[in-house]
C-alpha cells in the first residue's frame, strides 16, 4: 500500500477579524497616529480607539488522507472553509496549525484566466498563463496546438483578448489549465462559467485527467457535477470535517445538512456594507394547496446608502438557481441608523421533494449590490406536488411539476384499411 | 517522488529551489510588462528618452550656465546625463517594484509562486527603458565629439549595482504597500528627495571640495552616490574613483538588499491574507 498522496493532519487556519468599533490600521497614517497618541498619553486610550480583535477559525482540526487516483469532491455551505482549504493546499496561504504532506506536483485552478492580460493576444496569454500556473516554456510549447484546438480560438490567436467574447475568453483560459499535467489537480468552481456544452467538455476533460491516474480535488456547489465526476467526498461544516467517504454518502449528507428551517447570523460585516443582511430564517408552509415560503430577515443599516430593495434566489440542491422572487423593485428600504426587520412571503411553484436553499440579495439598483447572503438558509420540501405519486421524483425531469389539466380529449377511431389512404 | 510538507513557518524550506523552478515565470512577467508598456503607449520609447533629455537641458542651463558649477573640462551635459540616467533608472525601478505586489494582487491571491519574482521582474521594464536612454547618451557624446575611454566596459557593473540598490528598498516598499495602502505616497517623496541628495546635477567631488573629506564619506552612505560616481567614472567624465566612498556605498546597498530580502521573506506568507 502506497503512502497517501495528500495527508492532512490537524489542519487549522485562523483569521483575525477587526471589529468596526475600533480603527483598522489599514493605513500607515492611522497606525503612526495611534502610536503617537499612545506615546503622548500612555495607558489612556480613548475607549473608541480600542480595537476588538476576534479570532475566526476558518478551518479547525481537519485531518484526512487522499490516495493517488482519487477524485475527491469537497462540498459544504458557503463559509464552511472549502476555499481556505484549497488556498492552503495550493500554498497561497500558510496553515496556522497542523501539517500537510504532498507527494507530487500540485497545480491549482482557483479561478479561470488568472493573470490574463486584456492587451495581450491569445497566443501571448497562453504562454503567460501557462507560466503562472507553473508550466515551463518547453511544456507550453509542446502542448500549444492541443490548447488552441481545445479552446477553439485558432482564428483569433493573434487578436488581443480584450476583443474576445466572454465565451472565447473562458474557453481559452480553461484550455490552458486543462493541459497542465500535475500529479494533483485542485479545481475550484471554475465550471460555474461558460455555456452548458463547454461545461460538459470541461467535465469530460477532468474525467480524462482522473482516468490517467491523476488525483483531482474538486470544489463545487453543483452536486450533479460532484456525483458524476468524483469517487470520494469531503463535507466541511463550519471549518470542520463533517463527513469523509464515498461520494454518494457525502452528497447525501450535504443535502440533508441543515434540513428544515434554519436561522443564521452573519456576525461580521467584513465588506463594510452600509446595509447588510445580519440574520435570515426561512419557514415553509407545505400545504396541499401549495408551498408558501416565509423568509424573515434582519438587515443592519448604517444609514449611508440609496433606497434599496430585496430579491431572493431559490437554489436547488444541485446548486442550480431555479427562480428568483422579487417582491418589489421600488427602493423601500430607506437609509436609517438601526435595523430593518423584514418578512417576505413567497408562493412557490409545485417543487419536487428535496432540499432548497435561499440566497438573499439587497441592493439599491439591479447593478448595485449592497449585500448578498449566498445560500444562507435552507428549507425542505417533503410532499410531492403530484398527490398519490409513489415513484420518486428525479431531477432528470426538472425541479418543478407545473399544474396541468386535460382540457380536451376526443377519441377518433382509426378507419379500417391500409395507412396512407387518407387524403 | 517529491515530498512537500506545508506547515506554519515552513515556507522557507524550498524557497530558493522554487525560485529557480519558477524562472520562466520571471521571464514571462517581465515580458508581459514590456509588451504592455510598449503596446499601450505609442510614445513608450519616446517618453523614455524625452524625460532625461528635457531634465538634462534644464540642468545644463540652471547649473551649468546660471550657477556656474565647475565641469573640469568635459561637457557639462555629459556630467548631468552621467548622473541623470542612473538616477532615473533607480527611481523608476524603485517605483515599479514597490507597486508590483498590489498591482498583481489577483495573482498573489490565486496562485502560488515565490512572491519575490514580482518586484524583481518589474525591474526589467526600467532596465529596458534605461538601455534606450543609453542611446541618448551616445547621441549626446557624438554631438560633442566625445569618445569615452576604454573603461566604459565597466558600465554593466554599475548598472547591476543600480538594480541591487533599487531592489532592496523596493522589496521593503512593496511589502509595506500591501499592508498600508497609503505607503505608496511615500515613494514619490523618497524619489524626489533622493534626487537632491544624490550627485545628479553636480559631482561628489564638489562635496569634498566645499565640505571636506568626512562629509564626502557621510554622503557616500547614499547607495546612489557610488552608482553615479562609478557611472561617471566609466564614461570618463569623472577622472578618479576613490575607493573609500565606493566601498561605503556598496556596503549600504548590500545592507539594504539583505534587509529587504529578509523583510520581504518574513512578511510574504501573509500577503495573500491582506492584499
Amino acid at each position: 500500500m502506497h503512502a497517501p498522496i495528500i495527508a492532512v493532519e490537524g489542519l487549522g487556519k485562523r483569521y483575525r477579524i477587526r471589529h468596526e468599533a475600533g480603527p483598522r490600521y489599514a493605513t500607515l497614517r492611522d497606525a503612526l497616529a495611534a502610536r503617537l497618541r499612545g506615546l503622548v498619553r500612555p495607558g489612556r486610550w480613548p475607549a473608541a480607539d480600542r480595537e476588538t480583535v476576534e479570532d475566526f477559525w476558518a478551518l479547525e482540526d481537519v485531518s484526512f488522507a487522499i490516495r493517488q487516483g482519487d477524485v475527491v469532491g469537497i462540498v459544504g455551505r458557503n463559509g464552511a472553509g472549502k476555499s481556505t482549504l484549497l488556498k492552503i493546499l495550493s500554498r497561497i496561504t500558510e496553515p496556522t496549525r497542523g501539517r500537510i504532506t504532498l507527494r507530487g506536483r500540485i497545480a491549482s485552478l482557483l479561478e479561470v484566466g488568472t493573470g490574463f492580460h486584456p492587451e495581450l493576444t491569445g497566443r501571448e496569454n497562453i504562454f503567460l498563463n501557462g507560466a503562472i500556473l507553473g508550466m515551463s516554456r518547453a511544456e507550453i510549447g509542446r502542448r500549444f496546438d492541443e490548447i488552441v484546438a481545445f479552446a477553439e480560438v485558432d482564428r483569433f490567436l493573434d487578436t488581443p483578448v480584450k476583443h474576445y467574447s466572454s465565451g472565447m475568453y473562458t474557453r481559452l483560459a480553461f484550455a490552458v489549465a486543462a493541459h497542465l499535467d500535475p500529479e494533483i489537480l485542485v479545481v475550484d468552481e471554475v465550471l460555474a462559467v461558460g455555456d452548458a456544452q463547454f461545461q460538459s467538455k470541461c467535465l469530460a476533460r477532468m474525467r480524462t485527467v482522473a482516468d490517467h491516474g491523476r488525483t483531482v480535488l474538486f470544489v463545487s456547489h453543483n452536486m450533479l457535477a460532484v456525483s458524476s465526476l468524483c469517487t470520494r467526498g469531503l463535507l466541511l461544516e463550519r471549518g470542520r470535517l463533517a463527513v469523509a467517504g464515498d461520494v454518494e454518502t457525502v452528497v447525501a449528507a450535504y443535502q440533508r445538512s441543515g434540513a428544515g428551517a434554519g436561522a443564521r447570523v452573519r456576525r461580521d460585516n467584513r465588506a463594510g456594507a452600509p446595509l447588510f443582511i445580519a440574520e435570515v430564517s426561512a419557514v415553509l408552509d407545505d400545504s396541499p394547496q401549495g408551498h408558501r415560503l416565509t423568509v424573515d430577515a434582519v438587515l443592519a443599516d448604517v444609514g449611508d446608502h440609496l433606497d434599496a430593495f430585496v430579491a431572493y434566489d431559490i437554489v436547488a440542491a444541485s446548486g442550480i438557481c431555479i427562480m428568483q422572487a422579487l417582491p418589489t423593485q421600488e427602493g423601500f428600504l430607506r437609509a436609517v441608523r438601526g435595523e430593518h426587520r423584514l418578512r417576505v412571503e413567497i408562493d412557490l411553484p409545485p417543487l419536487i421533494p428535496g432540499s432548497y436553499r435561499v440566497t438573499m440579495w439587497v441592493g439599491s439598483h439591479y447593478s448595485q449590490t449592497l449585500d448578498l447572503a449566498k445560500e444562507c438558509v435552507q428549507f425542505q420540501v417533503d410532499r410531492s406536488p403530484t398527490p398519490g405519486r409513489t415513484v420518486p421524483h428525479t431531477i432528470d425531469h426538472g425541479q418543478i411539476v407545473p399544474r396541468s389539466v386535460i382540457r380536451a380529449h376526443d377519441v377518433v377511431a382509426a378507419a379500417a384499411g391500409p395507412e396512407g389512404q387518407r387524403s | 517522488m517529491d515530498e512537500l510538507v506545508l506547515e506554519a513557518g515552513r515556507a522557507e524550506a524550498h524557497y530558493w529551489r522554487d525560485l529557480w523552478r519558477y524562472r520562466d515565470l520571471f521571464v514571462f512577467l517581465a515580458w508581459r510588462d514590456l509588451l504592455v508598456r510598449y503596446k499601450q503607449t505609442v510614445f513608450g520609447v519616446l517618453w523614455a528618452v524625452l524625460r532625461p533629455l528635457l531634465t538634462m537641458l534644464v540642468f545644463v542651463v540652471i547649473f551649468g550656465r546660471v550657477a556656474g558649477l565647475p565641469a573640469d573640462g568635459v561637457p557639462y551635459a555629459l556630467i548631468v546625463l552621467g548622473g541623470m540616467l542612473p538616477w532615473q533608472f533607480f527611481a523608476t525601478a524603485l517605483a515599479d517594484s514597490s507597486g508590483s505586489l498590489v498591482a498583481n494582487a489577483n495573482l498573489v491571491t490565486k496562485v502560488y509562486f515565490p512572491r519575490i519574482i514580482l518586484p524583481a521582474s518589474s525591474l526589467i521594464v526600467s532596465l529596458v527603458d534605461f538601455v534606450i536612454t543609453l542611446g541618448l547618451l551616445a547621441g549626446v557624446m557624438a554631438w560633442y565629439g566625445y569618445v569615452p575611454p576604454l573603461r566604459v566596459v565597466w558600465l554593466p557593473v554599475f548598472v547591476l549595482w543600480a538594480l541591487a540598490a533599487a531592489l532592496g528598498p523596493g522589496l521593503i516598499a512593496s511589502a509595506l504597500n500591501v499592508k498600508y495602502r497609503d505607503f505608496r505616497f511615500v515613494i514619490p517623496f523618497v524619489v524626489q528627495f533622493g534626487l537632491y541628495v544624490s550627485p545628479v546635477g553636480f559631482k561628489s567631488s564638489l562635496i569634498e571640495r566645499s565640505l571636506g573629506p568626512v562629509a564626502r564619506l557621510v554622503y557616500s552612505l547614499n547607495p546612489m552616490v557610488g552608482v553615479i560616481d562609478g557611472f561617471r567614472w566609466a564614461i570618463g567624465v569623472e577622472p578618479a574613483l576613490p575607493p573609500a566612498p565606493v566601498i561605503l556605498s556598496l556596503a549600504t546597498t548590500a545592507v539594504l538588499l539583505w534587509g529587504g530580502i529578509r523583510f520581504f521573506r518574513r512578511t510574504e506568507r501573509g500577503f495573500a491574507d491582506v492584499v
